[in-house]
């Protein structure tokens, strides 16, 4: 009986270490837990979100404080239609301008959203209307040598 | 000519018949287990040799290789400039395809072997048989509280295997190579998300059926190997294919989940 007993505290430390481990793998990393209840959706319009992706931050101020939940194609339109996320606790005004930013040369696309001046403020399902698109670094540096050629010229 | 062809049809038969009682069996045990009264404390002994057991493997492995992993990032990712980014890309690589692989592996090395030898001893020793003569099924008796085993300990094992490798990339990259503690942690938090680890849990629970699966199902059916497995040697061969045999069968299902989910 004492080695059925053994047994038993050995599994039941093993079980125990491993969805420790487990818990930690999906709260801390995973981000099981602080899930939607208290967040709002916000849309926004976009002309471009190239290199922007699910999942990726939302920021105010630089302080990281939500989301990209989805991304979609308006057809009709050929505009991206982008779903965030903001915790109700971030009041964002009408006239807020959210703009596809990146991190770095080679660093990931956020989102940045610059709050407003005006009276109104946003409603959950709401859009915000003023959009900045992402940048292109390709574009901006084949702009600028053709402009540089036609000056010459 | 018309030799090669029909040596090449007996074979795929053959192929199709192992598979065949390796189906047979798995559905076997899992409806022998199904049915009360259960016997909980076969599979919790399982779960001490398959999962306790292995532990300290599993936390060596684990361990080297987050720090190899980390090791070999950060000499890449220094290059670019990009050291941020070296626990995410730790723990991404570990999350998704090393921790469910390699510990998939390890369990296969030290516990696979030993389930597949030790059927494989009592078959050819015909245990087996006499089980069956007192009207024990040996289903029930040997074979699933294995594979129900396996299916416990190695998402356990490959949770364990994760966390000591993320902290031996947090030893090479923060103790050794200075990286800023912030800078390690906070990468790896926002670069790894749900469905990451949602991927290696999926994968991990189909490695321990796998793993478990081949082992017991090469034992079990020792007897049937046309190449007249019987005595010692049989069963040293027959442990080498279940070895080699699960091994690839993990690697290749790694690939399928990872195309199947991405």
């Amino acid at each position: 009986m004492i080695n059925r007993i053994n047994i038993q505290i050995v599994v039941g430390f093993f079980v125990i270490f491993g969805l420790l481990a487990f818990a930690f793998l999906a709260v801390k990393l995973g981000g099981i837990g602080n899930l939607d209840h208290d967040h709002y959706t916000l849309k926004a319009r976009f002309d471009s979100v190239s290199g922007l992706k699910q999942g990726a931050d939302v920021e105010v101020a630089g302080v990281i404080v939500g989301k990209v939940q989805n991304i979609s194609l308006d057809a009709d339109e050929y505009e991206s239609i982008v779903e965030i996320s903001i915790p109700n606790d971030v009041k964002l005004q009408e006239d807020t301008i959210a703009s596809v930013r990146s991190t770095g040369l080679i660093g990931g696309k956020f989102i940045k959203v610059s709050p407003g001046g005006s009276e109104e403020l946003l409603q959950a399902g709401d859009e915000i209307t003023e959009t900045e698109s992402s940048v292109s670094l390709e574009e901006l540096i084949s702009k600028y040598i053709f402009e540089s050629e036609g000056d010459s010229k | 000519m018309i030799k090669y062809v029909e040596r090449f049809g007996d074979y795929v038969l053959y192929v199709l018949e192992q598979i065949g009682w390796m189906a047979t069996l798995l559905f076997k045990s899992l409806y022998a287990f199904a049915k009360p009264p259960y016997d909980l404390f076969a599979v919790v002994r399982q779960i001490h040799f398959i999962g306790a057991r292995s532990l300290y493997v599993i936390l060596v492995a684990g361990g080297f290789t987050g720090m190899v992993l980390a090791l070999q990032f950060y000499n890449t990712l220094e290059r670019f400039g990009s050291i941020d980014l070296l626990g995410s890309a730790t723990a991404l690589a570990l999350v998704r395809e090393l921790g469910p692989v390699m510990a998939a592996l390890m369990v296969i090395g030290r516990a696979g072997s030993a389930m597949c030898a030790e059927i494989g001893i009592m078959r050819i020793s015909e245990q087996i048989d006499a089980l069956e003569c007192m009207a024990i099924d040996p289903y029930r008796y040997l074979i699933a509280p294995k594979i129900i085993a396996g299916i416990i300990s190695v998402p356990l094992l490959t949770s364990v295997f994760n966390v000591i490798g993320i902290l031996g990339g947090y030893l090479v990259g923060v103790l050794i190579f200075g990286l800023s503690e912030g800078a390690y942690f906070d990468s790896m938090y926002a670069g790894v998300e749900w469905n990451d680890v949602e991927m290696g849990l999926y994968k991990s629970l189909v490695f321990g059926l796998i793993l478990t699966w081949i082992a017991t199902a090469k034992g079990y059916f020792l007897h049937l190997d046309r190449r007249g497995a019987y005595g010692a040697e049989g069963v040293s061969r027959t442990t080498t294919d279940a070895v080699v045999l699960s091994s690839i069968t993990v690697l290749f299902g790694d690939y399928l989940i990872g195309a199947l989910m991405l």
